[in-house]
C-alpha cells in the first residue's frame, strides 16, 4: 500500500483529500484476484479442522430475515433459532446476531432478552438507499433507540458511480454519528459496484469514514457475495489495519447457502488477514439457509452418515 | 499498530492432514520397455529403481534401455511409420489422439497421484495443472491432424519420420504430451525417453496408448539414464530429435547431431526476470511472483527466478513477499493443502544447496521460510535473496529450485537491460497497470514468452520456447506443428 | 427382441431452447421413406416456433461464446461420441430417407461423425488461422481476432439429410454462433435424432435449435427476422434464395448462398465470422 504508514486514520476534510488517498491505492487485477480465490477454494478442511471451522462459522452467522412478509411471529422463530440453533445439542454455539428490518428490532430485542445474540438492523432505506439523508438518519436513530446493537447501512451507490465520493464518505460519517456506540456495518453492494477496483475504493471510503465492518451485499441484487470480492475486501482491511492501526471487520452476505462455501471464506480469512479475523467480532456471514447446512455438516461429521434436512427446524 | 493486529497470524488455523490416497496410483512393482506396442525386458536385463522423493522409498523397478534396446525401439518406430502411420489419414490420426486425450481425462486422478509420488510435486498442481494440461494438449493437436493443410506451411505438409524425444523430470506427463501430441498429429512415429527419476507417468501413458489401440510401434517409450538418451540422439534411424532439459546437455546434443540429417528442437534452461513496476496490481503481483518461482518447487525452466523491482516500491514489495513466503505450506506432496512439495532428487537438492551457498558468500541477504521440513526425503525451504547484483552467481545461473533473487531498477530501460543481461531467453514477466509500457517492455525483452500481470501460464494453443541459449523451436500452438513437419 | 412384440414409436419433435416441444401450432406432417412408405408424423414448425427459437439462440449466444474455445471443442466432440453410439440408428434413418443401400448409408453417417470431429478441432484453431498481428507503421500493437456473427439461421440441404445438416450447423457453432436450423423438409428425421443427441452432449440450451416443417413456410420468417445475424440458404433453390437474400438485406445479414456443401473447406467457417481489430499504444 502506498499510503503513509501511521497509527491513526488519516483525516479527510474534503473530497480532494479523499481522492488523493484513494489515488494511492493499487489497482486490482481481476484475473489474478479470481485465480487466487479459486486456488484458495481448493483447500481441503478435514476432521478436527472441519469441526472447529463449522462451529466457528455458526458463531459468525447473522441469521437474517428481510422480507416484506416478515411478522413478529417470524422474527420470534428466527430469534429462537439464533439462540439455540440445535436444541438437541448444547455444544452448538449461538449465532452472532439476528438481522431484521428496523420496525421489528424492538420485537427481536424482546425475544432475545439477555441472550448474547445481538440484534442487527438494516437501516438507511435498505436495500436501495434511495432516500434523503434525513430519512436515512431517522431510520438509523429509530433502530438504535429500539435496541439495535448493530446497524447495517447501505452506501449510496449512485453517488459512488457518478463520482460523488465525498457524498458517500459524508453519509457514512453522519450515520456513524447517529449510531453512537452502536456497531456500524457498511454495505458496499459490490454487485452494483461491479469492478474490484471499485470494491477496493469503496472499502477504503467506508473505513476512512469510521465503519466498524464493511459488508459485501444486501442480498437483494443479482450478484451478491463472491469469494474474490471478499478477498479484495479482506486485503483492504488488512492494509487499513497496517496503515492506521484500526481493525475493521468484514461481513459477506447473500447467496452463501452451503457449509462448503462458508468454509472457503474462512480459508480466505486465514490466509489473507489471519487469526484476528477468525472471530464473530471480525467476520460475519449474513445468511438464512446457511445455518441449517452448517448444522447438517456438523452432525454428519459426528455421526459419520449424511443426515436428513428435517433434523433441524426450518426457521 | 494494535496488539490485535500484531497478534494476528496468517495461516494460524491449522489444517488437519488431507492426503490423497497413494493407492489410487496402482503402480506395478516393475516396468519393462514399451516397444512395438508391448512391454518387454531390456536386452541387458538391467533395471534401476525410481524413488518417491518425499520419502526416499522405492516406487518401482524400471528397465534400463541399452543401445540395442534403443535400436529395437527405433526400428519399431520406423516400421510403424513405413507400414501404418504414414498411410493413416489425418482424420484417423485425429481420432486416435482424441481417444488418448479422453483416456487421460478418465484416468486423471490416477495419473495425478503417480506424478506426485514419482516427482514430489504437490497433488494440487498435478491434479489441477499437469494432468488437465496434458489431456488438453492431446485434445488440441488431435484437432490439427486433419487440418495440416490449413496450418500455414503450404499444401500437404509432410512429417519428418521417426522422432526421438527426450524429456525432463519436472513435468513428466505434460512434457510427454508436449512431445508426442504434435509429433503424432503431424504424422511422425516416436521414441520417447522419460527422465530417469520420473519414468512412471510415461509408462502409465503407454498403457493408455494400448487402451486407445494406437497401432503398435507408433509410440515407443524407453526408460534409462543419460546413456539411453545419448544412444537415441546418435541413432542413424532417427530423423528428428526433440529435447527438453538443461542448456548444458542441449549444447552436447546439438554438437552430436550437427553433422547429421537430423532435425532438432531444443527447449533448455532459463533465468526468467519478473519485472515489477510501481503501478503493479500489488496483491496479484505478489501471488504472481510466488507462482513464478515456487510453482513446482521452482523446477521450472521458465521460472521467474529473478525479481526486478522498481526501487520506489522495493521495500514494500519485499516485505509483502516475505510475509507471503512464510505462508507457503511445505510438506507431504499428497496432501491437498500442500503448496510446495519435495525436491525431485538428491542430486538436484545438492545443486540448489551449492548455489544458494554462493548467494550468501557473495553478500546477498538471505531470507528462508520459517516452515518446518519433513525428516525424510529431499526438501528445500522457500528462499528469497535480497540485495542481489547482476554479477552474483544466483542472478546468472539457473538454480532450478525454490530460490528467488531480488534486484532493483529505476527506469523501464534499465529493467529491460537487466532482464536481457543473460545468455538465456525463455520467459519474462511484466507487472504494471499501464498497458502501453508493458507492450514497450515486452517488445524489447529477449524472451520466447512474456507474461503480463500473470506468470507461468500454459495453454496448448500458445507457442512456448526460448531464444538464445534457452533453445529453439516452439511447442504448443500452430507453431508447434512446425517442429514435426518437413517444411 | 421377439418378433411378435409391438414397437414403441417415437414422436418427432422440434428442438427449441434445450426442450423438445411439439409445434406451437399443433400441426404435424407425414414423412415417408424414399420408397414412399410412411415413416413418421413429424412436427410442422410455424413462424412462431422460429420466433421462439431465435429468442433461445440469442440468449444462448453470449454464453456459448463466453466458454473457452477448448470447452466448446469438448462439447462438439462429445456430440461425435453420442452420434457414434447411435450410429446404426442414424444409418437406418439415412437409408430409409435417402433410399441408399445400407452400406452407403453407414458410410454417410461415418463421414458425418468424422465431420463433427473435424469441427470440434476448429474451435481453438480458427483464431490462429483467421486472426493476425498487423505490423502497422507506428508505435502500436495491432491485432485482429475473429468473433462470431451471432445468431445464424440455417436452411439445411434437402437431399443429404445428415451429412449436409452436420456440415451446415456445426460450422457456425464451431466459431461461436448459435443456430436456428430448418431441417430437410422431406428427410428430417436424422436431424431430429442429432438434435436429441445434443441433449446428452453438454450442448447448452439454445445453442442448436431445430425446426422441422415446410422450408417455404418458415424460411421468410427466419430470413427477415431482424435479430438473426446471418443466414445459410443452402437448402433452397436459386430463385427462392434470391427472394430470401433480399429479405436478409433488410437487417444487413451475412448471407451464405447455395454452393458446394460437401467439402470441408473454410468457406462455411468464414461465413459467419466478424474480424475485430485492436490498436494499443506502445511506449514507456
Amino acid at each position: 500500500m502506498q499510503l503513509p504508514s501511521g497509527s491513526t486514520v488519516p483525516a479527510v476534510e474534503n473530497e480532494t483529500q479523499l481522492r488523493a488517498l484513494l489515488g494511492g491505492l493499487s489497482g486490482v487485477d481481476a484475473v489474478g484476484a479470481e485465480a487466487r480465490a479459486a486456488k484458495l477454494a481448493t483447500r481441503s478442511l478435514k476432521k478436527s479442522t472441519k469441526l472447529a471451522a463449522l462451529d466457528l462459522a455458526i458463531s459468525m452467522v447473522d441469521l437474517t430475515t428481510l422480507e416484506g412478509a416478515d411478522t413478529p411471529g417470524r422474527v420470534t422463530s428466527l430469534c429462537t433459532k439464533a439462540m439455540h440453533p440445535d436444541p438437541s445439542d448444547s455444544g452448538v454455539p449461538h449465532v452472532a446476531a439476528a438481522c431484521v428490518y428496523p420496525d421489528l428490532v424492538a420485537h427481536a430485542r424482546h425475544v432475545l432478552g439477555a441472550s448474547p445474540v445481538k440484534v442487527a438492523a438494516v437501516a438507511t432505506s435498505f436495500p436501495s438507499g434511495r432516500a434523503s439523508l434525513n430519512v436515512k438518519l431517522l431510520d438509523v436513530r429509530e433502530a438504535v433507540s429500539a435496541g439495535a446493537d448493530e446497524i447495517d447501512m447501505v452506501i449510496d451507490r449512485g453517488a459512488f458511480l457518478s463520482g460523488r465520493l465525498g457524498q458517500v464518505f459524508d453519509e457514512v460519517v453522519a450515520v456513524k454519528e447517529a449510531c453512537g456506540s452502536t456497531h456500524l456495518k457498511v454495505i458496499l453492494e459490490t454487485g452494483e459496484l461491479v469492478t474490484y477496483d471499485n470494491v477496493r475504493r469503496a472499502s477504503w471510503i467506508a473505513m476512512l469514514a469510521g465503519a466498524d465492518f464493511i459488508k459485501t451485499s444486501t442480498g437483494k441484487v443479482g450478484v451478491n457475495a463472491t469469494l474474490p470480492t471478499a478477498l479484495v475486501m479482506l486485503e483492504a482491511v488488512r492494509d487499513f489495519a497496517e496503515t492506521t492501526g484500526v481493525v475493521v471487520g468484514v461481513k459477506v452476505a447473500g447467496g452463501i447457502r452451503s457449509a462448503k462455501d462458508a468454509l472457503r471464506y474462512l480459508v480466505v480469512i486465514n490466509e489473507t488477514v489471519g487469526s484476528a479475523w477468525l472471530s464473530p467480532d471480525r467476520f460475519r456471514f449474513g445468511a438464512s439457509s446457511l445455518l441449517n447446512d452448517l448444522l447438517m455438516q456438523r452432525l454428519k461429521q459426528r455421526r459419520g452418515v449424511y443426515v436428513r434436512p428435517d433434523e433441524f427446524s426450518g426457521d | 499498530m494494535s496488539d490485535e493486529l500484531t497478534n494476528s497470524q496468517l495461516g494460524a488455523m491449522a489444517y488437519d492432514p488431507a492426503p490423497e490416497s497413494a493407492s489410487i496410483a496402482r503402480i506395478k512393482p516393475a516396468y519393462g520397455l514399451f516397444i512395438n506396442g508391448e512391454f518387454s525386458d531390456p536386452s541387458s536385463h538391467e533395471a534401476f529403481v525410481t524413488l518417491n522423493p518425499a520419502t526416499e522409498e522405492p516406487l518401482a523397478s524400471v528397465a534400463q534401455a541399452s543401445t540395442a534396446d534403443v535400436d529395437r525401439a527405433v526400428y519399431a518406430a520406423r516400421r510403424a511409420y513405413d507400414t501404418v502411420w504414414s498411410k493413416t489419414t489425418g482424420a484417423e490420426r485425429s481420432k486416435y489422439l482424441f481417444r488418448i486425450a479422453r483416456i487421460i481425462q478418465e484416468r486423471s486422478r490416477e495419473l495425478a497421484v503417480v506424478e506426485t509420488l514419482d516427482n514430489g510435486k504437490p497433488i494440487r498442481e498435478s491434479r489441477d495443472i499437469d494432468i488437465p494440461l496434458a489431456a488438453a494438449h492431446f485434445f488440441y493437436y488431435a484437432g490439427w491432424a486433419d487440418k495440416l493443410d490449413h496450418a500455414g506451411f503450404g499444401p500437404d505438409p509432410k512429417p519428418l519420420g521417426v522422432a526421438g524425444q527426450i524429456i525432463p523430470w519436472n513435468f513428466p506427463l505434460l512434457m510427454a504430451a508436449w512431445k508426442l501430441a504434435p509429433a503424432l498429429a503431424a504424422g511422425n512415429t516416436c521414441v520417447l525417453k522419460p527422465a530417469e527419476t520420473t519414468p512412471l507417468s510415461a509408462l502409465i501413458l503407454a498403457e493408455i496408448l494400448q487402451q486407445a489401440e494406437l497401432p503398435e510401434g507408433v509410440v515407443n517409450i524407453i526408460t534409462g539414464d543419460g546413456s539411453t538418451g545419448a544412444a537415441l540422439v546418435d541413432h542413424p534411424g532417427v530423423d528428428k530429435i526433440a529435447f527438453t532439459g538443461s542448456t548444458e546437455v542441449g549444447r552436447l546434443i546439438q554438437q552430436r547431431v550437427a553433422t547429421s540429417h537430423k532435425h532438432l528442437t531444443l527447449e533448455l534452461g532459463g533465468k526468467g526476470a519478473n519485472i515489477v513496476f510501481e503501478d503493479a496490481p500489488i496483491d496479484e503481483m505478489i501471488e504472481g511472483i510466488i507462482d513464478g518461482i515456487f510453482f513446482n518447487q521452482g523446477h521450472v525452466c521458465c521460472a521467474g527466478s529473478r525479481l526486478l523491482v522498481q526501487e520506489s516500491v522495493a521495500d514494500d514489495v519485499l516485505r509483502r513477499l516475505i510475509r507471503r513466503v512464510d505462508q507457503l505450506r511445505v510438506g507431504d506432496p499428497l496432501d491437498k493443502n500442500t503448496d510446495v512439495g519435495a525436491i525431485n532428487s538428491a542430486a538436484q537438492l545438492a545443486r540448489i544447496k551449492e548455489l544458494t551457498a554462493y548467494g550468501e558468500e557473495e553478500g546477498a541477504t538471505r531470507y528462508t521460510s520459517t516452515c518446518s521440513l519433513p525428516d525424510k526425503g529431499y526438501w528445500f525451504a522457500p528462499t528469497v535473496f535480497a540485495d542481489v547484483s547482476q554479477s552474483h552467481r544466483i542472478a546468472r545461473e539457473e538454480i532450478f529450485g525454490p530460490v528467488l533473487s531480488v534486484l532493483t531498477f529505476r527506469t523501464p530501460e534499465e529493467a529491460v537491460a537487466k532482464a536481457n543481461n543473460t545468455n538465456y531467453g525463455l520467459a519474462c514477466g511484466v507487472w504494471s497497470e499501464k498497458g502501453s509500457r508493458t507492450l514497450w517492455v515486452a517488445e524489447r525483452l529477449r524472451a520466447g514468452v512474456v507474461w503480463a500481470n500473470t506468470y507461468n501460464r500454459f495453454d496448448p494453443t500458445s507457442p512456448f520456447g526460448g531464444v538464445r541459449e534457452s533453445g529453439f523451436g516452439r511447442e504448443g500452438g500452430r507453431h508447434g506443428l512446425e517442429a514435426y513437419l518437413n517444411v | 427382441m421377439s418378433e411378435d412384440r409391438l414397437d414403441v414409436r417415437k414422436t418427432y419433435k422440434l428442438l427449441i431452447n434445450g426442450a423438445f416441444p411439439r409445434s406451437e401450432s399443433g400441426r404435424s406432417y407425414e414423412v415417408t421413406s424414399a420408397k414412399g412408405e410412411f415413416l413418421a408424423n413429424v412436427a410442422q414448425g410455424s413462424r412462431k416456433d422460429v420466433r421462439d427459437a431465435v429468442v433461445a439462440a440469442r440468449a444462448a449466444q453470449s454464453k456459448w461464446w463466453a466458454q473457452s474455445a477448448y470447452n466448446r471443442g469438448q462439447v462438439i466432440y462429445r456430440l461425435a461420441e453420442m452420434a457414434e453410439s447411435r450410429r446404426d440408428e442414424l444409418a437406418e434413418h439415412v437409408r430409409l430417407g435417402e433410399g441408399l443401400a445400407s452400406k452407403k448409408a453407414k458410410v454417410s453417417v461415418s463421414r458425418a461423425i468424422d465431420r463433427i470431429v473435424w469441427y470440434a478441432g476448429w474451435t481453438d484453431k480458427i483464431a490462429q488461422i483467421l486472426g493476425s498481428s498487423n505490423p502497422v507503421a507506428g508505435p502500436f500493437f495491432n491485432f485482429s481476432v475473429p468473433a462470431p456473427s451471432g445468431v445464424v439461421g440455417v436452411l439445411a440441404e434437402q437431399d443429404s439429410s445428415l451429412e449436409a445438416f452436420v456440415n451446415a450447423v456445426l460450422a457456425p457453432i464451431a466459431v461461436g454462433n448459435t443456430v436456428v436450423a430448418v431441417a430437410s423438409e422431406k428427410r428430417p428425421t436424422p436431424a431430429v435424432l442429432l438434435g436429441e443427441m445434443t441433449a446428452t452432449a453438454d450442448f447448452p440450451a439454445g445453442l442448436l435449435n431445430i425446426v422441422t416443417g415446410f422450408t417455404g413456410e418458415v424460411a421468410p420468417t427466419l430470413a427477415s427476422h431482424e435479430d438473426v445475424d446471418g443466414i445459410d440458404l443452402t437448402g433452397v433453390d436459386e430463385a427462392f434464395a434470391d427472394e430470401l437474400a433480399q429479405l436478409a438485406a433488410g437487417s444487413i445479414k451475412r448471407v451464405l448462398r447455395p454452393g458446394p456443401s460437401e467439402d470441408a473447406s473454410l468457406r462455411r467457417l468464414r461465413a459467419f465470422v466478424e474480424i475485430s481489430t485492436v490498436w494499443h499504444t506502445i511506449g514507456q
